[in-house]
């Protein structure tokens, strides 16, 4: 038995997801294959439409299906078959295993309970504890998220809190169960900046002290360069590159991963026109054929044209998807 | 040379509801206190602050769409604040704005040329068919084909909606620019495009821009200067560089400091500082400084060549 690795915690090969539509198919991931090992942390870097929340939302089984259709050779949460599992052990598994933290936690929460009243219900689904032992460890876990005052956000019903802390709160729902990964797509994104930075230090400390995995879903590099170990390019559907968080900073190897890092604004001093990306991002109604990102790519030829490359190593554990790579 | 819009003493305040009569006199809450803010002629002024700070509002009154409490609004050195809607007339078409949800900002029911000629139309300006011709024009030179001009707002993609929002707000030729976080809802990749369209703008028509914003990456890559809010109030203002070099304000080293670094290798812990702590700063930073009895108002200090910081100092 032991010759045999400890399966990723996160397993996606070759995963597609679509969307038929009454006037074609919105084919919102073409073939992405993607793992983090036990308490790893991997960000997904991409664009509006580039498939990394679908992605993300097709190994969690949020995604009705149909009308999604999700195919995959391989899709497991800690070991678990997610194409094959039946609804009781998909539960199981979200709680269990792994948890989700959203963009808007306001509208993540049900307005018409209060703080406790959510985490309470979620641990108790989850576990056979009491009411009261549920309460005591929900206030518990409010600390744990630097919340001051957790009595009385556990009364609070979620208008009344403001859009930091509610996220707070929406971390410390999802310790509730101890998963194993965690989640979070977009956590910072309508958050102050003041908020944002302390989220994501929040974030960090927990996943090292819990030993958590973590996937951060996200369209700015700056939260990717705060936050993860490896990072995992997507567009158009597709994943352009993957690397270690440094490497994509120093090195970049796919020309998007190029573009995308020097597009950031505020980089060196003083007003200056940005590196600009030019054109706008495929519909995924209707990908551009072979590499999506070839209409805007400055290297791109007939070969991009005509067919998507394979994913190939650059490095000791980075690859890129890419035609022209050196 | 006369500033292209000088903000003085401006404040706005709303009464607080008591229909009780609990509360023992009338109370108001003040949104925005006391902002003395100049753009100048042929820049661009970033305002810069966390949600609620009353950036948003200042902006507002400065286009005379919510009426300051006290203070003047001053356009091209003319004093806009007490006139009535005839006399404003031609003052609106010197002033103009971009939202942040170029969404809600357009007219589902118009096509894209009816649009951008709606404030030719507003103002008179030419025959009807000139209108489109220029409404025409101002879609091509925001980077959007003519063919465009028959199309509606939902079939655009936001960096293209927020283009046509631009070439609505130009199309009159105006003075001053207030874009009021037109970037925060657009994508890595299309945002650097709308930002470097406002700079190209801006130097070929000489316009004055008030970029609001919280995004300080964007901020410090366009803007001229910097004015920092913190509840309400102007507590820095400095030239860009200068800010971010040398913060002086309490809050804005705060504000600095939560920026993401551009490069993993600069992770650190940051130590974060309460909004209570913060505002107990200030006269703390007096007190020592001065060993002044407390309570006096803050107010704004020069440092340096055009940099002033609030602190409490006689």
């Amino acid at each position: 038995m032991s010759a045999f690795p400890a399966p990723p915690l996160v397993d996606i090969r070759d995963l597609s997801v679509s969307f038929p539509q009454h006037d074609g198919v919105v084919q919102a991931v073409r073939g992405v294959t993607l793992h983090v090992d036990t308490g790893e942390s991997i960000g997904i870097v991409g664009e509006s439409g580039s498939g990394k929340s679908v992605s993300c939302m097709a190994v969690l089984r949020l995604l009705r299906s149909p009308p999604a259709r999700i195919e995959a050779t391989a899709l497991s949460l800690g070991g678990v078959d997610m194409i094959s599992a039946d609804n009781r052990q998909i539960a199981d598994t979200r709680g269990r295993v792994a948890a989700m933290i959203f963009q808007d936690p306001m509208t993540a929460f049900d307005p018409v309970f209060t703080i406790g009243q959510q985490i309470v219900e979620t641990i108790r689904v989850h576990r056979a504890v009491s009411k009261a032992e549920a309460r005591s460890e929900a206030q518990t876990l409010l600390t744990r998220v630097e919340i001051r005052n957790p009595a009385s956000i556990l009364d609070s019903f979620p208008h009344q809190l403001s859009g930091g802390m509610l996220q707070r709160a929406m971390i410390a729902m999802a310790l509730s169960c101890r998963p194993q990964i965690l989640f979070a797509d977009e956590p910072t994104t309508a958050l102050d900046v003041t908020v944002q930075a302390q989220i994501l230090q929040l974030i960090k400390q927990l996943q090292a002290e819990f030993g958590m995995g973590l996937i951060m879903v996200t369209h700015d590099l700056g939260v990717v360069a705060e936050t993860v170990d490896r990072v995992v390019v997507m567009y158009g559907g597709k994943v352009m590159e993957q690397a270690p968080v440094q490497d994509i900073f120093d090195s970049p190897a796919h020309p998007y991963t190029r573009a995308l890092l020097a597009s950031m604004p505020g980089q060196g001093g003083g007003r200056q026109r940005l590196i600009e990306i030019p054109g706008a991002s495929p519909n995924p109604a209707n990908p551009p054929t072979g590499c999506p990102f070839h209409p805007r790519c400055t290297l791109a030829d007939a070969q991009c044209a005509a067919a998507m490359p394979a994913m190939s190593q650059t490095g000791p554990s980075r690859q890129a998807a890419c035609w022209k790579l050196a | 040379m006369t500033a292209a819009l000088e903000l003085r003493g401006l404040c706005k305040s709303y009464p607080l509801r008591d229909p009780n009569g609990w509360l023992p006199r009338y109370r108001e809450l003040r949104v925005v206190r006391d902002v003395d803010l100049t753009v100048e002629s042929n820049s661009i002024v970033g305002l810069v602050g966390e949600s609620g700070s009353g950036k948003t509002t200042t902006g507002m009154m400065a286009l005379r769409l919510t009426e300051p409490t006290a203070g003047r609004i001053l356009v091209g050195g003319q004093d806009i604040t007490r006139m009535e809607a005839a006399a404003l007339k031609p003052f609106r078409a010197k002033m103009q704005v971009v939202f942040q949800d170029s969404y809600s900002a357009l007219d589902p029911m118009f096509t894209l040329a009816q649009i951008v000629a709606e404030p030719l139309h507003v103002h008179g300006r030419g025959s009807a068919r000139e209108q489109t011709e220029t409404a025409l024009d101002w879609l091509e030179r925001v980077g959007l084909h003519r063919s465009y001009g028959s199309r509606y707002p939902h079939e655009l993609s936001g960096g293209q909606r927020q283009r046509v929002a631009i070439a609505r707000a130009l199309v009159l030729r105006p003075d001053v620019l207030i874009a009021d976080e037109p970037t925060s809802a657009l994508d890595v990749s299309v945002k650097a495009q709308i930002i470097n369209l406002l700079q190209d703008l801006q130097a070929e028509m000489g316009l004055s821009i008030l970029f609001i914003s919280h995004d300080l990456s964007v901020v410090r890559s366009l803007t001229d200067k910097v004015a920092v809010m913190f509840n309400g109030r102007i507590v820095e203002e400095a030239a860009t560089e200068d800010i971010f070099i040398r913060p002086q304000h309490p809050y804005t080293r705060s504000l600095l400091d939560a920026i993401p670094v551009l490069n993993p290798r600069d992770r650190r812990d940051r130590v974060f500082r309460s909004r209570e702590d913060l505002e107990a700063d200030i006269p703390r930073l007096s007190a020592v400084a001065t060993g002044l009895p407390p309570a006096p108002t803050p107010r704004l200090i020069p440092h340096g060549p055009g940099h002033r910081y609030e602190a409490l100092v006689q």
